[in-house]
């Protein structure tokens, strides 16, 4: 069994060398509470019925979308999958657009036409999230690509499972990002299962991506992404030698997801204590815990999680209020002249 | 003008776009400095370099998901799958994806792109080298699909394709590369969801299209010929956006339909022209429509096989002349 001291190194705060400078710091720990909140919240929302179609929550996993999103520019991208509202979230989206969409209002980011595996807002360069498992890590291929060819300075970011290191996708993306030298960073989310089966009864090595960087003459990263300064590190690393045209890079983060797969899952297929023991890591606590070793007081603390809260709070009440899309947006959008006419 | 092959075509309809706008790129399996597995790209890659021309490794996924990463960020690419049978490994771009991404996100994502792939019978090659899958993509909301006969159709229709703001999917039929016609000098500019008339007639209406056009119309003048027999053949050229007006007010002047198509019999493209013929041009009919099709079989490898399971020319005449009861 895995368990959190399994942890790739890293101590955190470690010699507490402020690399990191006290706003990026803070900006880290409010995106983390921020998602943690509006994930949470989701899950209280399904659980009265106003969350419909499906959701899945990264609960546990916070510190991967914010430390990633803090390190990324306005103009990088974001390819996420069906558990993606932490990384639509941790882009800028206002909580509400995603909340609205769970809920199949009007407000939502998409208006309902999308829901909760497809959070797209490219204004925020949240570039769509993917249901298909793999089936984004060629499109951010696409995306690099296009970033080379024009000189273009931005850097395509591809979030993923564990279980996706085994479809064809995954490799044929690699192998393709290696040999192009494209402008793309595969993130590895291995919270050590797919839906329900542990990720290590399917492979034959013991990481399912840091263990095949070397067929793709990538380095082998592994890191804790649990730790958001780790995390950010790891990320700005990447991203300067992307945008060095230097290629991809494919980073395994160990995190660990505290609720089931998915809405309907209650994750009885977990050995007992697996839970617990992970959760003395959690990312927003530990990360709460560094910002006091550095000194920041817990009012401060106290009133960015205050401040989340509200507009947690706020997007709840909006979302309630809001009303059902309209039925004329049905046949919207098919096609780019805006309809869906497929004769004359 | 010049006579030109259904083959140069296709080089001269990429040239054409490549040099209009530095946002087409090209790639594909042994497309650049091969100039393609069918050579109906050669020279491209000494046109437009490298940078523009790209091969790249046997990877259907990464071909497709490349080109709608790109599109959707201001690229237009065409992308070449070398033969239509392998759609079926990269299908989740086209039925997920490429369609997909315009309605799920509300309007904001755009994939301006084009896949080009060989299409059809007639090389021999057997049941996974030699499929018409027209048809499968033909089903899918978002997407649009074109099918061209003739050299100046290819170089017309891929310049419509790549100027599309939609996914485009052109399927080149193999069996047509050696093909020629005359084709203009100049730009060449054709639009999408226009059949085309390309022989008038008052007795029945034959709808065709890619490799089955030169068939309807052969079939067409041995009727005129032997047996007194007057056909409109219709080419259909593009089964996304469909020209309905065209092929409904020709039944609506001959009473009679017919389609001919590569597809095997189940759902073929066919199956829904005559449905479309039948809930609105009922009345028009003095008789059944008739779909003439390839059986619901694997494609054979062997020629005399091959040659007796897709619809020929003689076999689109008897079944014409036995539907017409003359
Ligand atoms: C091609 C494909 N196969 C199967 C599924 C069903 N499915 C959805 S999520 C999932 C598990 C994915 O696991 P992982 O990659 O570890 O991501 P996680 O859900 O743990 O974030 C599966 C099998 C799918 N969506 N697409
Ligand atoms: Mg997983």
């Amino acid at each position: 069994m895995s368990t959190a001291k399994d942890r790739a190194p890293g101590p955190a705060g470690s010699g507490l060398n402020d690399d990191i400078g006290e706003e990026k710091r803070l900006a880290l720990y409010r995106s983390q509470v921020r998602l943690r909140d509006a994930e949470q919240r989701a899950f209280d929302l399904f659980l009265q019925n106003l969350v419909k179609g499906t959701s899945h929550l990264s609960l546990g996993q916070e510190a991967i979308a914010a430390g990633f999103a803090e390190a990324m520019v306005k103009g990088d991208l974001s390819f996420c999958t069906y558990r993606g509202h932490a990384h639509t979230l941790a882009r800028g989206v206002p909580v509400e657009k995603v909340l609205g969409e769970l809920m199949q209002k009007d407000n939502g980011l998409m208006r309902g036409k999308g829901g909760s595996m497809h959070l797209t807002s490219e204004e925020h360069g949240v570039m769509g999230s993917y249901a298909i498992i793999g089936a984004h890590l060629p499109i951010a291929c696409g995306a690099a690509w296009r970033a080379q060819y024009r000189g273009d300075k931005d850097v395509s970011v591809c979030f993923f499972g564990d279980g996706t290191t085994n479809i064809g996708a995954f490799h044929e993306a690699l192998n393709f990002a290696a040999v192009w030298k494209l402008p793309v960073v595969f993130v590895c989310e291995n919270n050590l299962y797919m839906e329900y089966t542990p990720i290590k009864d399917v492979i034959p090595i013991p990481q399912p991506a840091a263990d095949r960087a070397s067929a793709y003459g990538l380095e082998r990263i592994l890191i804790d992404g649990n730790d958001a300064d780790i995390v950010y590190r790891t990320a700005q690393k990447a991203f300067a030698r992307a945008r060095a045209g230097e290629g991809p890079s494919l980073i395994e983060c160990l995190t660990y997801r505290h609720s089931g797969h998915s809405r309907a899952d209650p994750a009885k297929y977990r050995p007992e204590g697996e839970l617990e023991e992970w959760k003395k890591h959690d990312p927003v606590k530990l990360y709460r815990e560094r910002l006091k070793q550095f000194g920041v007081t817990d009012e401060v603390i106290a009133e960015i999680d205050a401040s989340v809260r509200k507009e947690v709070d706020d997007a709840t009440e909006a979302c309630k209020a809001a009303p059902s899309p309209p039925l004329d947006i049905i046949t919207t959008d098919v096609y780019a002249d805006g309809g869906w006419a497929w004769r004359n | 003008m010049a006579e030109i092959s259904y083959r140069d075509a296709v080089t001269r309809g990429i040239a054409q776009e490549m040099a209009r706008d530095p946002d087409v790129v090209f790639l594909g399996e042994d497309v650049a400095k091969p100039g393609g597995c069918f050579k109906a790209t050669v020279g491209l890659y000494e046109q437009f370099g490298g940078v523009r021309v790209r091969d790249t490794p046997i990877s259907e996924q990464a071909i497709l998901g490349a080109a709608m990463g790109a599109a959707m960020t201001g690229l237009k690419p065409i992308a070449e799958i070398m033969f239509s049978d392998f759609i079926a490994v990269c299908f989740d771009y086209i039925a997920n994806e490429f369609p997909k991404a315009r309605y799920m996100s509300n309007g904001q994502t755009k994939c301006p792109l084009v896949v080009r792939t060989a299409n059809g019978a007639g090389s021999r090659f057997g049941a996974q080298h030699s499929q018409s899958v027209e048809n499968w993509c033909m089903m899918i909301p978002g997407l649009k699909v074109v099918a061209p006969s003739s050299p100046i159709d290819v170089v017309g229709l891929m310049a419509a394709a790549v100027r599309d703001p939609d996914p485009v999917i052109f399927f080149e039929h193999k069996s047509l590369y050696n093909s020629k016609g005359e084709v203009p000098d100049g730009e060449i500019l054709d639009t999408l969801g226009t059949a085309k008339i390309l022989r008038p007639g008052k007795d029945c209406t034959i709808v065709a299209l890619a490799l089955m056009v030169p068939r309807a119309l052969e079939a067409a003048e041995r009727l005129r010929i032997d047996h007194g027999i007057d056909c409109e053949v219709i080419d259909v050229r593009s089964l996304v956006p469909l020209d309905t007006k065209t092929i409904l007010g020709s039944v609506a002047k001959t009473h009679r339909l017919f389609t001919v198509e590569e597809n095997p019999r189940l759902c073929g493209w066919g199956a829904e022209i005559v449905s479309i013929v039948a809930d609105e041009g009922f009345y028009d009919l003095d008789g059944p429509p008739v779909r003439i099709t390839t059986p619901h079989i694997p494609l054979p490898a062997a020629d005399i096989m091959e040659d007796v399971v897709l619809p020929t020319p003689q076999r689109i005449m008897e079944t014409i002349r036995r539907g017409l009861g003359s």
